[in-house]
């Protein structure tokens, strides 16, 4: 009985400092973007900083237009993308999950076939600009690679195929329901839970690309989120040149160390803030997929 | 009798109509998105020239891949990208599964959840904002580890975005902190599912926790371990380009110990414009990467074939 207690001590004691390493990165992110400029300048980033600021936050909401509009287009891009990503997706999946229609396997194995061979980024790249022209479009952002993912339309199928009832589409059927009608109808309906799990991975996926806006992406007016946070990684110069229109006005400066973590504060802040409430359908998703699909 | 049969062959048609219709513009993008590029991997024996159409230039053989493999960078990028790969494969591995067979003992729901919600919780993060997190601990004016740590152990700074030989060790740090909960969760789903009996036998005949460890739970979890590592095997020519590109600041001075194949075709493509390297490096990447998903798909189908992907 006594060791059962010890074990589950050292158990928990573990666990603590798993969470911990797992967390403190995002505490220190968050506190330092709350620190007064000069005591980060003094001091570094700190856990502990001698002087609390809002001052980040401020200029993020005040005076920098560029921000929000990044903001702006990830959330369109997001909603956009999830959308026409859920509506391609569906209804690819949904007639090969009919085991009566020919060419049924072919379809499907021009599916799998591109989660095992691809072109890699250079003919992608070159097509995508070069006879599409998509650069510097909106589509940039929501076309490339995260449409039609080929894991998702696998897992569409099979639940299509297990868990909507055939004997239902086929009295839906006998009452002359066209196909169009009764997917609309009746296997929509019954596939709520796969489209919400499918949903939840594409609005991350969404929200967290970087790598379209990266390579397609040189406006800085159609920057996501993510990509202005990635080009200020790389470039501090870049938001005392671009971001900061006020200053060069009012001949204040921007607290330049503080802001670039307060904008990757909001920009996580999304995901951390609804991820207790999508948590359990997110694990469900994750276990679902490394099942056979 | 004939105008029935007309019928139902009519309606047949009708009804396949609409599911081929359904079907095309799924089709139609991934022939876009994934079946052209496939084609235009022939690129890389080609001349570049944009007035002849994209993939339109003269053949040039293998020149490309000569210009290619005489830099000691292919070598360089291949050796990274490999034994990166089987560190975090290694590593993940033995961490996630340690970490699920620990939080399958926990007793308390509520702690349970917890600590399965904040393992998994940097999994959902952008890799721009990894790099971030890493920036906050690792800048050189003002970072974690310059102002706080180093000083408190009365070392001096380290000017950690041009030392390369940190790297190895601070990626794979990252890159365990980002994806060992993902493997976690899924590790933990598969022991969730065994069976309680086998446990409850084992206690009866006086199996203490970790004889039924490696007795049950171990041989249960093989074959998730089996495909699960097997699939990123089959991977292994690919690198995390985030990891390796936002973590790092892209900054140039790592090069030698964070250069992988992903980000010397990015670089190539697209800041020193060099396409005919990059489309060199890319074609062979995506071929040892399709001949290596085939293997390690045949070797999963040998050891268990309900477990191989085809």
């Amino acid at each position: 009985m006594r060791r059962t207690r010890i074990e589950q001590v050292v158990i928990h004691f573990i666990f603590w400092l798993i969470v911990a390493f797992c967390l403190v990165p995002f505490l220190l992110l968050i506190t330092a973007s709350f620190t007064d400029e000069d005591a980060i300048i003094r001091e570094g980033y700190s856990f502990f900083p001698s002087e609390w600021s809002l001052d980040s936050y401020v200029f993020i909401f005040q005076k920098s237009g560029e921000i929000l509009n990044s903001y702006g287009i990830s959330i369109v891009v997001t909603l956009l993308g999830t959308i026409a990503s859920l509506v391609l997706m569906t209804l690819l999946a949904y007639p090969l999950s009919k085991k009566d229609l020919p060419l049924r396997n072919f379809f499907s194995f021009i599916v799998f076939f591109t989660m095992l061979f691809n072109g890699g980024l250079v003919p992608t790249y070159l097509i995508y600009s070069n006879v599409f022209h998509i650069t510097n479009t909106l589509l940039a952002l929501i076309v490339p690679g995260l449409l039609v993912s080929a894991f998702y339309v696998i897992l569409l199928r099979t639940f299509f195929t297990v868990s909507v009832p055939e004997a239902v589409l086929e009295s839906a059927n006998m009452d002359g329901a066209g196909e169009f009608r009764i997917f609309v109808q009746m296997a929509l309906p019954l596939s709520l839970p796969v489209l919400a799990t499918v949903g939840l991975f594409q609005v991350i996926n969404y929200w967290n690309d970087w790598f379209n806006g990266l390579i397609y992406i040189s406006d800085s007016r159609l920057y996501s989120i993510q990509v202005l946070l990635n080009t200020i990684l790389l470039n501090v110069q870049y938001l005392l040149d671009n971001v900061d229109y006020s200053s060069r006005v009012d001949g204040s400066s921007i607290p330049t160390q503080g802001v670039r973590l307060a904008i990757a504060v909001i920009g996580a802040l999304p995901i951390v803030l609804t991820y207790p409430f999508f948590q359990r359908f997110f694990v469900k998703g994750l276990t679902v997929g490394a099942v056979k699909g | 009798m004939t105008s029935w049969l007309d019928r139902t062959v009519l309606k047949k048609a009708k009804k396949y109509k609409i599911l081929y219709l359904m079907i095309l513009p799924g089709i139609v993008y991934l022939l876009i998105n994934n079946y052209i590029p496939m084609f235009g991997i022939i690129i890389a024996f080609k001349e570049i020239d944009f007035s002849k159409g994209v993939f339109g230039g003269d053949w040039i053989g293998f020149r490309n891949f000569e210009y290619l493999f005489k830099t000691s960078e292919a070598y360089i990028i291949t050796r990274n990208t490999i034994l990166y790969n089987v560190v975090f494969i290694i590593l993940n591995l033995v961490f996630a599964v340690a970490l699920a067979i620990l939080l399958a003992e926990v007793k308390q729901r509520f702690l349970k959840r917890f600590y399965q919600s904040a393992i998994l919780l940097p999994y959902l993060i952008s890799t721009v904002i990894v790099g971030y997190l890493v920036f906050s601990l690792l800048s050189m004016e003002t970072g974690f580890m310059n102002k706080s740590v180093l000083p408190f152990l009365g070392l001096d700074p380290v000017m950690w975005y041009t030392e390369p030989k940190y790297w190895p060790v601070i990626l794979t740090i990252v890159k365990l902190w980002h994806s060992v909960g993902y493997l976690c969760i899924i590790y933990f789903a598969a022991i969730v599912g065994i069976d309680q009996e086998y446990y409850e036998a084992a206690t009866l005949d006086g199996a203490g926790k970790f004889k039924q460890i490696f007795h049950i739970t171990l041989p249960s979890l093989t074959p998730v371990i089996t495909i699960m590592t097997l699939m990123q095997i089959g991977r292994i020519f690919y690198a995390d380009f985030g990891l390796f590109y936002q973590v790092t600041l892209d900054s140039g001075p790592l090069l030698p110990t964070t250069n992988v194949l992903d980000t010397y075709v990015y670089r190539a493509l697209l800041k020193s414009g060099d396409i005919g390297m990059a489309s060199a490096a890319g074609f062979y990447q995506s071929v040892i990467g399709f001949a290596l998903i085939l293997i390690s798909n045949f070797v999963v189908k040998k050891i268990n074939p309900d477990n191989s992907l085809f």
